[in-house]
């Protein structure tokens, strides 16, 4: 059987060229989604010299270095042209010191013999290195674990509050008649329609009032009670049969029991699609932060790394690793739970 | 759930204690209270108050200690000496950056809307791994704004690898980012970059949920692809392409992180925008003008609502059609 008819068989169909098109046009889709990224990754493993080179390339390239007997320091590794060779023939030497234009530079193999090189006649000598320097440092040199635990902190507990708080309201709403329901839940999902973005002020005023300014509670609380999350769960509570509840009833639970014991587990598969939603959410917030939280020492990553990139000189080599350290955890959710993502919004229209 | 048991074992006395007392039904009030003070509180008071800054001027952070101004501050915003010519406003940065935003939410929702459409299309079709070719279109949706704009920044900046592109072909480089031109056009490309997978997604769930047996029948009269397409698939999809423009146009008119970080609003006020607007006359500059920035946000408000508004009838339209057939 033909290998090649084999492969491009799709289910009983033959593959014509617009498939082919269609495969083009996914190939370059995942060039233009992904190929910004893996330079980014790319570039924070290069050192801040590499960073300063023009044109910059891919992968992250550093100048080889040779221990040489009799100096402190490893030196840099250039290609010279070896005259004893004859024409077209290199040898690599390593840099002791340069003065204006010449170089002193030494054979690693016989480090006593010293040769005078113009700078202009060698190449340094190059190498692939992940460079781990930016992220080491970064957790040394600067507040940056602080910035890192403010936004897990904020991210932990918004959306344990998340879940906790919403999925009581979704337990009322769909659990219990009682005058005015019907009345709060349209309140809720009014508030789907007021995004933070036209009451700024006020907010602000609000959380200045509560004292919660510079705290990172003046970011978890107006953010825990989510409409989305509310209509999600009450949506799924619905399907929860009333049986279940009565005969709880029966048995003298209490309320209270009833919704923590037989609610919260059966509901487990819309409170795990709402805690990646918070989780996003709150990782990546940035406009209530960046009004709430204004000193550096309650910063989250996304303020941070705001503020280090509007320096004026920006140190591009600590902000890319940075940058690569805060979209981590997000490309880990997306890696392991695509699917509950995808699934939860095509169904629910929310993001 | 059996580590969080002692936790919610913790409010059983105070649960219990309530019940006996206000009986079963009304004790769902308790288990609403909680997300109904934070709403008020946080978003339903909010906007009562900003109807008051709007309305009053001075620069005290207390409405009470604010004095009434009427619609002063709104006659700051919109006052133009001529207004064709933008510089004899009161408030020129302000049309600038309504002017930016109409021009922006225009230009990025045809686009995006036009290209998720074509990709949702795509991964619509027989092809093999829809799943992770799904997820590679929706994975910039989930990067945080200030992600997105730094990845950017970073592949844009004069030394950049867009610019080693430029350099290795032998042209010139650009500053993508300082040229007012290319920086609105940079605006536009990487919020519809990390913006459109989410309504992709959308779309090709709105595909899939067209009937299979649509297609069959005009498969067996012969129907030509691009025939099927505008009488079949685009028909039936217009319920959810309506949904899709007019919520990426509420977020549109919205947009500022992304492009705040990417250009900071610049060159001059190339990229500003209203929401960023909001925030420097509210927050950034030395005086803090609250009742100004109140009155662009009860602007935006009315746009927001009017698109809303919008949303709902094409909604209801949309269910109206879905019911006739």
């Amino acid at each position: 059987m033909n290998v090649l008819a084999f492969l491009t068989r799709t289910r009983g169909r033959r593959l014509d060229w617009t498939d082919a098109l269609t495969y083009v046009y996914l190939v370059v889709g995942l060039f233009t989604m992904f190929a910004p990224v893996a330079w980014l990754v790319m570039s924070s493993f290069k050192t801040e010299a590499a960073l300063a080179q023009f044109p910059p390339t891919f992968l992250p390239y550093t100048q080889k270095t040779v221990a040489v007997p009799g100096h402190d320091k490893p030196l840099p590794l250039f290609r010279v042209a070896d005259p004893a060779g004859g024409p077209g023939a290199t040898r690599e030497l390593a840099q002791v010191s340069r003065i204006g234009i010449m170089a002193t530079m030494v054979d690693p193999a016989s480090p006593q013999q010293t040769v005078q090189v113009n700078i202009r006649e060698r190449q340094p000598v190059q190498e692939i290195r992940f460079e781990a320097s930016n992220y080491t440092d970064l957790f040394g040199k600067f507040t940056f674990g602080r910035y890192l635990w403010n936004s897990t902190f904020i991210t932990v507990v918004a959306t344990a509050l998340t879940l906790l708080v919403n999925s009581m309201a979704a337990f009322a709403l769909s659990k219990y008649r009682f005058p005015g329901r019907n009345a709060v839940f349209l309140l809720i999902i009014a508030t789907l329609m007021i995004p933070p973005t036209i009451s700024l002020v006020p907010v602000f005023l609000v959380i200045n009032s509560v004292g919660l300014l510079n705290s990172l509670w003046g970011v978890i609380l107006p953010a825990i009670a989510t409409p989305t999350g509310v209509f999600l769960l009450r949506q799924y509570m619905l399907t929860i049969p009333d049986e279940l509840l009565e005969a709880a009833r029966m048995d003298h639970a209490s309320e209270w029991r009833i919704y923590w014991r037989i609610i919260l587990p059966l509901s487990a598969p819309a409170l795990a699609v709402l805690a990646i939603f918070s989780v996003m959410w709150r990782w990546n917030d940035f406009l209530l932060p960046l009004i709430v939280l204004s000193k550096s020492e309650v910063f989250t990553l996304q303020l941070a790394l705001n503020s280090f990139q509007g320096e004026l000189n920006t140190q591009w080599h600590y902000l890319l690793a940075m940058t690569v350290i805060t979209l981590l955890p997000v490309t880990l959710v997306f890696a392991f739970l695509q699917r509950h993502i995808t699934t939860g919004i095509a169904s629910a229209g929310v993001k | 759930m059996r580590l969080l048991a002692p936790l919610f074992e913790l409010f059983e006395p105070l649960f219990r204690g309530a019940q006996r007392r206000l009986g079963a039904t009304r004790l769902a009030w308790l288990f609403v209270g909680p997300n109904l003070a934070i709403f008020g509180v946080f978003t339903f008071l909010p906007i009562l108050i900003n109807i008051a800054y709007a309305l009053t001027g001075g620069v005290k952070l207390m409405p009470t200690e604010r004095p009434y101004t009427g619609l002063e501050n709104f006659q700051i915003l919109f006052e133009c000496g001529n207004y064709l010519d933008l510089s004899t406003c009161r408030k020129d940065i302000f049309w600038r950056a309504l002017l930016n935003t109409a021009k922006f939410s225009l230009i990025q929702v045809g686009l995006m809307v036009a290209l998720s459409l074509l990709t949702a299309l795509v991964l619509n079709r027989r092809i093999l791994g829809r799943g992770f070719w799904r997820g590679v279109f929706f994975y910039p949706v989930l990067l945080s704004p200030v992600v997105v704009a730094l990845i950017w920044k970073w592949l844009l900046q004069s030394q950049g690898a867009f610019n080693a592109g430029l350099a290795a072909l032998g042209a010139p480089p650009v500053e993508w980012l300082t040229d007012a031109g290319w920086a609105f056009f940079w605006a536009v490309f990487v919020s519809i970059w990390a913006h459109m997978g989410f309504y992709t997604l959308i779309l090709l769930a709105g595909l899939q949920a067209i009937p299979k047996d649509l297609y069959e029948a005009a498969l067996m009269d012969r129907a030509t692809p691009w025939r099927t397409l505008r009488r079949i698939t685009l028909p039936l999809l217009a319920p959810t392409l309506i949904v899709v423009l007019v919520l990426s146009m509420i977020r549109a008119v919205q947009v500022f992180d992304e492009i705040f970080v990417l250009t900071g609003g610049g060159p001059g006020s190339a990229t500003t925008f209203i929401v960023q607007f909001i925030y420097q006359t509210g927050f950034a500059e030395q005086i803090h003008l609250y009742g100004l920035a109140a009155a662009a946000s009860l602007t935006l408000a009315v746009a927001l609502i009017g698109l809303t508004l919008l949303q709902l009838k094409a909604t209801r339209a949309g269910q109206a059609g879905e019911r006739a057939r």
